[in-house]
């Protein structure tokens, strides 16, 4: 056993484990840390691979910005987890005995054949050597020519996506005042400022 | 490999081109001139899918760009027609809703081409990526589109629903593609069933399972259909006619590339899955629909049900199964749209109404329309000489002919329990006293009303040109 | 002629049923009554001109019905002298009902749909009278018992006429069963139901020597019949026909329920003409009973036996209408057993005469009834002759006429003194083994007749009036519409024996030489055996019978008198004394509660069996409420599966993914 094999085990039990606990675990906010060292981990495995571009953009992406979002909605929603789970323990059983029925099904098919050692060779774009091509750029090559389609169409869903979420967050109301830049700068004193003569002992 | 020295000939894929270059132009006017061109964004919706339609039969040529992800065949020619199709008419028909400004967004028209385009990929996918960001690009827009009305929270909840558990579908998916990829090592459909072709290790049987799992989620098959009937009655009523139109088709026409592209080999194992999901699809449809009361409901279980005699073509896999499937979409999206043009026109002074007991005494107050809705009704009852009946017949036939009885006795049984939910339909319009009359109908939805029921009824005339379309669409996989 | 006689009625039954409400009601009944009476005078001209000697039988072809094979049938009308008779039997009573009806039903916001009926009837009795051939003439049955049925049940909303409405169809087609059976045995034996073929072949079928040995002919219940066997099964299944519709003994218990209808409809089609069917039935096709001596003497038997029956029953009946109903049961019983020993014309004889008289009675009946606010019960009647003088001497004249006063051995007598007394007479000379019995039941029975008749009238216009003040106090005379009905059917009763006695039973002659007038009257209308010769037997018996039924009618008028005028109450009395036999006749000898007891109760069983168990449980149960019910069930629990969680939703969709993959793991084709 090598070292690469050793962190590999290492990566991905760490890896299975924190997932188990993002659901598992009682509290939100750990749920949420569960999951950035689950991607941590991920990461690791990435690395691993020698694909060192998508490892440090797992992390900046997720960890940074995704995770980190996820952790203040949590913090700031207030969510009762505890609540939500009650129904749990009731349906455990039976969740429970699919579940196992799943895993041991997949455990003794996958678990049997293994992705092979061959499975390197039938990989048709094998990751590029490090020493002739940089990885942001191999993956440029490809994105950009290859597979340009697939990175339109991605760009496309994420338009979706955006539209999906102002259509559905976004509201303009009426009854509150809003900050307009364009009047606040075209704003002078001819128009802002207006003098009165009061006249002592009146009041305005 | 160097770059910039790939070339595709763009021509094949410029009806995607048009509606993602369109929707990207509608959003920009949209987005500057406001809710008030809510109506106007319609418009040009239609005209812009529309105009992607004609591109697609008079220019587009076939073939396959982007290096085998994206293929255009007869038979993707004609099921994206009939996906524009089916978004032209569920645009046209949430035309009147535009001016409420509960669903009057000018974003729904823009996100109907969206989930158009979406569809239109997913037809055209050669290759899992592909079919996957088609996939998931059309059912993020429906997911928006069910939960548009965010000020009902019935819409929200449905389409709050709709996304968990499309999540967990396309989890699913996900799962059989990183299966199917690990086992065979491609993406592509081609270098699968060549794969395929060798020997079938039980790992990609796996894997094809859970894609058919992560497809029938989106046919709502049976027994992934659970979301059906909630988004359907949730969702506002022109969403859920966009929605049992045509992503179903899309799906469907997925689904037979998958598994006749991908998994022609695999035929023996699919065939089973498939068989499955059409009898629990079919006897769900048929048994579930008959405690609704509530029309929208009623038909989410009646579009399972079809789905299921859709798949049971499918299942038959032999050429003559396919072109029943495809004659079955062809005639459910007609029939759909048309019966969701009756829904849609089942508004008093105070609203839409969506209980099925609303329609009493039709016949009385707005005859024509009765006799419309009778039609389709009979025809999605499967009677004779409708257009339902055939549908119903070629896949039935196809079963037969590839010696799946239990599947075509279980269909026919299952159509006859259906019948008595679309009969008690046309009973409550023709033999109980009248409500109320309806206000009167809106002119597009009585074009696609009028449209639908004319071919409903008269399918025998156009059956011949109709069949050898399908047949020809068909033979494009054997 | 002819046609204008069969077909006026349909004319008029078609403008009041289907134009009825758009006419009105007085135009209905006017042109209903006026085409009756057209016909009628019409009939009459028909008829005088057989009487006189001047008409020949004719067959008029009106069109071609059916024709199948050998099986021709045609609609046809065969007029000989039968014919002409009951023509004028039957259009001069409907003609009078008809115009009876104007006054009776005037309160009665239906009436065009009565008189429609009452024409609908006439046209099917003259389809059944003119009939040359047993298809037309079922046709023309069947459509008297539909008329039958219409009419007992035209007061709809009333249960007990609905009730008698029924059992008179269902009793009828018991006989009609035995009737369709003997037309098919006729066209087994003759290859064709026209009466010509019948009646030219039926002397060749039967009585030669070599009968015995002769191929069979017909096979029935199993037996295989040769010809004499083969004829009279034939002609005791066409019996049976004529017992269901004539009422004879065993299927009579429908016409004293069918009074529930309305009393013209009573007169009309339950005294005069319908139930008088059977008898021009066994008088028609009387060349193949003469060929059956079995067969006549069931015929006399059950004749005799339901004169006798019907006149014990009508002793102690109360109910006036019930009465004249047992009354005619027991002379339609006369008349069968005149049948029976051959004594056709005395048959047909009888049956004219009574028409007259049994039809006065009735009328006159309604009458009393329409006096005392549509009372039936005699109990609550009496002292109405001052009241209703005319209506009572009609009843009167209609008794006379139906005891049959008159002076034996002269011809001065009453319509019923000719005619029955000829039915005596020819039953004391006749052959068959029944005969005497017959003789003796119907002198008794003649006495009942007196008895009954005189105790209606002496209880319902005598002695102290019963009813209640308010009811004496409107007791009026009807109007002359009805009246005049009365006065002519009076004068036919009267009369009626006294002019025609002649040419129907033929007068004194030598034994050996048939009556030239009756010869040449008939016309082989009727025909008589070679060794039937009772026409010239009867008008020679010993005095005795000749005065038997004179002294019988003397004797009942003698006892009923005594018992209702002198000191009325013996007749309590006596039923007091005998309760056994006072129940047992007041009950119509039981034979309602044994039908009811043994056919009517285990048929309702059995349908009520088949209906809740066989069909609901079994049929319905398995069948489409099972299936519907099983779909039901189905469809709650998938809609409960709907829950609307979420979670629930994934948990589906999670189970069926494990399933498929158990399934490919280890069902699958691997």
């Amino acid at each position: 056993m090598n070292v690469v094999g050793l962190f590999f085990y290492l990566f991905s039990a760490i890896c299975v484990a924190s997932a188990f606990m993002v659901i598992a675990s009682r509290n939100p906010v750990h749920s949420v840390l569960f999951l950035i060292l689950a991607f941590f981990n991920a990461a690791g495995l990435f690395m691993l691979m020698g694909a060192e571009f998508l490892a440090l953009i797992l992390i900046v992406v997720y960890v940074g910005a995704v995770a980190v979002l996820f952790l203040f909605v949590v913090m700031m929603l207030d969510v009762d987890f505890a609540e939500l789970r009650q129904g749990v323990l009731q349906y455990l059983p039976i969740g429970g005995v699919i579940g196992i029925v799943l895993l041991v099904e997949l455990v003794l098919v996958l678990g049997g054949l293994s992705i092979t050692p061959e499975g390197a060779d039938l990989v048709v774009q094998p990751i590029p050597d490090m020493a002739e091509t940089s990885n942001i750029q191999a993956i440029g090559d490809l994105l950009y020519t290859k597979y340009v389609f697939f990175f339109q169409m991605a760009g496309l869903i994420l338009l979706v996506a955006m539209i999906g979420a102002i259509v559905l967050t976004l509201s303009h109301r009426s009854d509150v005042k809003r900050q307009n830049t364009a009047t606040q700068i075209g704003r002078d004193p001819a128009t802002a400022v207006t003098l009165h003569d009061v006249k002592p002992g009146e009041g305005i | 490999m160097e770059p910039g020295t790939i070339t595709f000939n763009l021509a094949v894929a410029i009806p995607e081109l048009m509606l993602a270059v369109g929707a990207m132009v509608l959003l920009m006017i949209g987005a500057f001139t406001g809710e008030k061109s809510a109506r106007s964004m319609h418009v040009i919706a239609v005209a812009l899918i529309a105009a992607a339609a004609a591109v697609l039969v008079y220019t587009a040529p076939e073939g396959v760009v982007f290096s085998d992800a994206f293929v255009s065949d007869r038979f993707a020619r004609l099921m994206k027609l009939l996906v524009l199709g089916g978004s032209t008419f569920a645009i046209a028909m949430s035309y009147g809703f535009a001016r409420h400004a509960s669903y009057g967004r000018f974003e729904y028209p823009i996100l109907v081409v969206l989930a158009t385009l979406g569809m239109m990929v997913m037809i055209s996918a050669d290759d899992l990526i592909a079919l996957y960001l088609g996939l998931e690009m059309q059912a993020l827009a429906l997911y928006v589109a069910a939960a548009i009305n965010r000020d009902s929270l019935r819409a929200s909840e449905a389409g709050l629903k709709y996304f968990v558990l499309g999540a967990l579908s396309s989890g699913m998916l996900l799962y059989g593609m990183s299966l199917i990829y690990g086992f065979t090592g491609h993406t592509n459909f081609a270098g699968i069933a060549e794969a395929m072709a060798a020997e079938r290790q039980l790992g990609e049987i796996f894997g094809i399972v859970f894609m058919l799992a992560g497809i029938a989620f989106k046919v709502s098959a049976a027994p992934f259909h659970m979301w059906t009937p909630d988004v359907y009655e949730g969702a506002p009523t022109p969403v859920t006619a966009f929605f049992a139109a045509a992503p179903k088709v899309a799906a469907m026409a997925m689904m037979i590339r998958v598994t006749y592209g991908a998994f022609e080999h695999a035929a023996a194992d699919w065939q089973q899955i498939i068989a499955f999901l059409a009898i629990a699809s079919m006897l769900l449809g048929a048994f579930a629909a008959i405690g609704q009361t509530n029309i929208k409901r009623l038909m989410a279980y009646s579009s399972i049900g079809h789905m299921g005699f859709a798949l049971v073509g499918l299942a038959a896999g032999t050429q003559t199964g396919v072109s029943g499937v495809i004659i079955y979409l062809i005639i459910y999206l007609i029939m759909t749209l048309g019966t969701f043009a009756c829904i849609l026109a089942m508004r008093r002074e105070d609203g839409l109404v969506e209980d099925i007991s609303e329609l009493s005494g039709l016949s009385r107050t707005h005859p024509m329309m009765a006799l419309m809705l009778t039609a389709l009704m009979f025809s999605l009852a499967g009677i004779p000489p409708l257009a339902g009946f055939w549908a119903k017949y070629f896949v039935f036939l196809a079963a037969v002919q590839a010696e799946l009885y239990v599947l075509a006795v279980i269909g026919v049984l299952a159509s006859v329990v259906g019948a008595f939910y679309y009969l008690r339909i046309v009973k409550i319009m023709w033999f109980d006293e009248p409500e109320s009359g309806f206000v009167p109908m809106a002119s597009e939805l009585r074009l696609v009303l009028g449209v639908s029921g004319v071919f409903t009824i008269f399918y025998v005339v156009v059956a011949g040109p109709v069949s050898s379309i399908a047949t020809g669409a068909a033979r494009t996989f054997f | 002629m002819i046609h204008l006689i069969v077909f006026l009625p349909l004319l008029g039954f078609l403008i009041a049923g289907l134009f009825g409400r758009q006419i009105g009601t007085k135009a209905s009944e006017y042109i209903t009554s006026g085409f009756l009476v057209i016909a009628a005078v019409l009939s009459w001209i028909s008829f005088i001109g057989f009487w006189l000697g001047g008409s020949q039988a004719t067959t008029y072809q009106v069109a071609e019905w059916m024709s199948v094979g050998t099986f021709v049938v045609d609609w046809s009308f065969r007029i000989d002298t039968l014919t002409a008779v009951m023509l004028v039997v039957v259009n001069t009573v409907s003609a009078l009902v008809h115009i009876y009806s104007i006054g009776y039903m005037h309160h009665d916001p239906h009436r065009p749909r009565f008189f429609a009926y009452l024409s609908l009837f006439t046209f099917a009795m003259l389809m059944l009278v003119t009939s040359n051939n047993l298809i037309q003439m079922f046709f023309g049955w069947e459509g008297v018992g539909l008329a039958s049925y219409l009419l007992i049940g035209f007061w709809f909303k009333k249960p007990s006429a609905n009730a008698a409405a029924i059992k008179a169809f269902v009793v009828n087609r018991v006989g009609d069963f035995g009737f369709a059976l003997g037309i098919f045995g006729v066209f087994v034996l003759f290859d064709s139901i026209n009466f010509d073929v019948i009646f030219a072949n039926a002397a060749g079928l039967a009585g030669t020597p070599a009968a015995a040995d002769s191929p069979v002919l017909l096979s029935f219940l199993g037996y295989e019949l040769q010809r004499d066997a083969a004829i009279t099964v034939v002609a005791l299944l066409l019996f049976m026909g004529a017992m269901g519709k004539s009422a004879q003994f065993l299927l009579h218990t429908w016409l004293p329920d069918a009074m529930e209808g309305p009393t013209p409809v009573s007169a009309l089609i339950h005294a005069a003409t319908m139930v008088t069917a059977g008898v021009f039935l066994v008088a028609r096709m009387s060349p193949i009973f003469e060929l059956s001596m079995t067969a006549l003497t069931v015929v006399t038997f059950v004749g005799a036996t339901t004169a006798f029956f019907a006149a014990t029953v009508g002793l102690v009946q109360n109910d006036i209408k019930r009465v004249i109903a047992y009354s005619t049961c027991s002379q339609l019983g006369y008349m069968f057993a005149a049948l029976g020993v051959g004594a056709y014309g005395a048959a047909i004889f009888h049956l004219f005469t009574h028409a007259f008289f049994k039809a006065l009675l009735f009328l006159g009946a309604g009458s009393v009834i329409h006096a005392v606010s549509d009372e039936q019960d005699m109990r609550h009647m009496g002292g109405l002759r001052k009241h209703i003088p005319r209506t009572y001497w009609m009843m009167v004249i209609g008794t006379v006429a139906l005891t049959g006063l008159g002076i034996p051995g002269t011809v001065l007598g009453t319509a019923g003194f000719f005619s029955k007394d000829a039915i005596i007479e020819s039953l004391y000379v006749g052959q068959n083994a029944f005969a005497g019995y017959a003789f003796w039941l119907t002198v008794i029975a003649a006495l009942f007749t007196s008895f009954y008749s005189w105790r209606l009238i002496f209880m319902t216009f005598h002695g102290k009036p019963r009813a209640p003040a308010d009811v004496m106090s409107h007791v009026h005379e009807s109007p002359n519409v009805m009246l005049v009905p009365l006065y002519i059917l009076a004068v036919g009763a009267l009369l009626a024996g006294l002019v025609f006695h002649t040419p129907f039973i033929g007068s004194h002659h030598e034994v050996g030489q048939l009556d030239p007038h009756y010869l040449e009257f008939w016309d082989a209308a009727l025909f008589l055996g070679p060794t039937n010769t009772i026409l010239e037997e009867f008008h020679n018996v010993p005095l005795l019978v000749k005065w038997s039924p004179a002294i019988m009618m003397a004797l009942g008028f003698g006892i009923a008198w005594w018992f209702y005028i002198r000191s009325p109450g013996i007749a309590a009395e006596t039923a007091r004394q005998h309760p056994g036999l006072y129940q047992f006749l007041l009950n119509k000898w039981y034979f309602d509660e044994l039908y009811d007891w043994a056919l009517v109760r285990p048929a309702k069983w059995l349908g009520s069996f088949l209906w809740k168990q066989g069909d609901g449980r079994v049929i319905d149960g398995f069948g489409p409420d099972g299936v519907s019910a099983r779909v039901l069930d189905v469809t709650r629990n998938v809609v409960r599966l709907q829950t609307g969680y979420l979670y629930h939703y994934a948990f589906v969709m999670l189970v069926g993914v494990a399933a498929l993959i158990t399934w490919m793991s280890f069902g699958g084709a691997q």
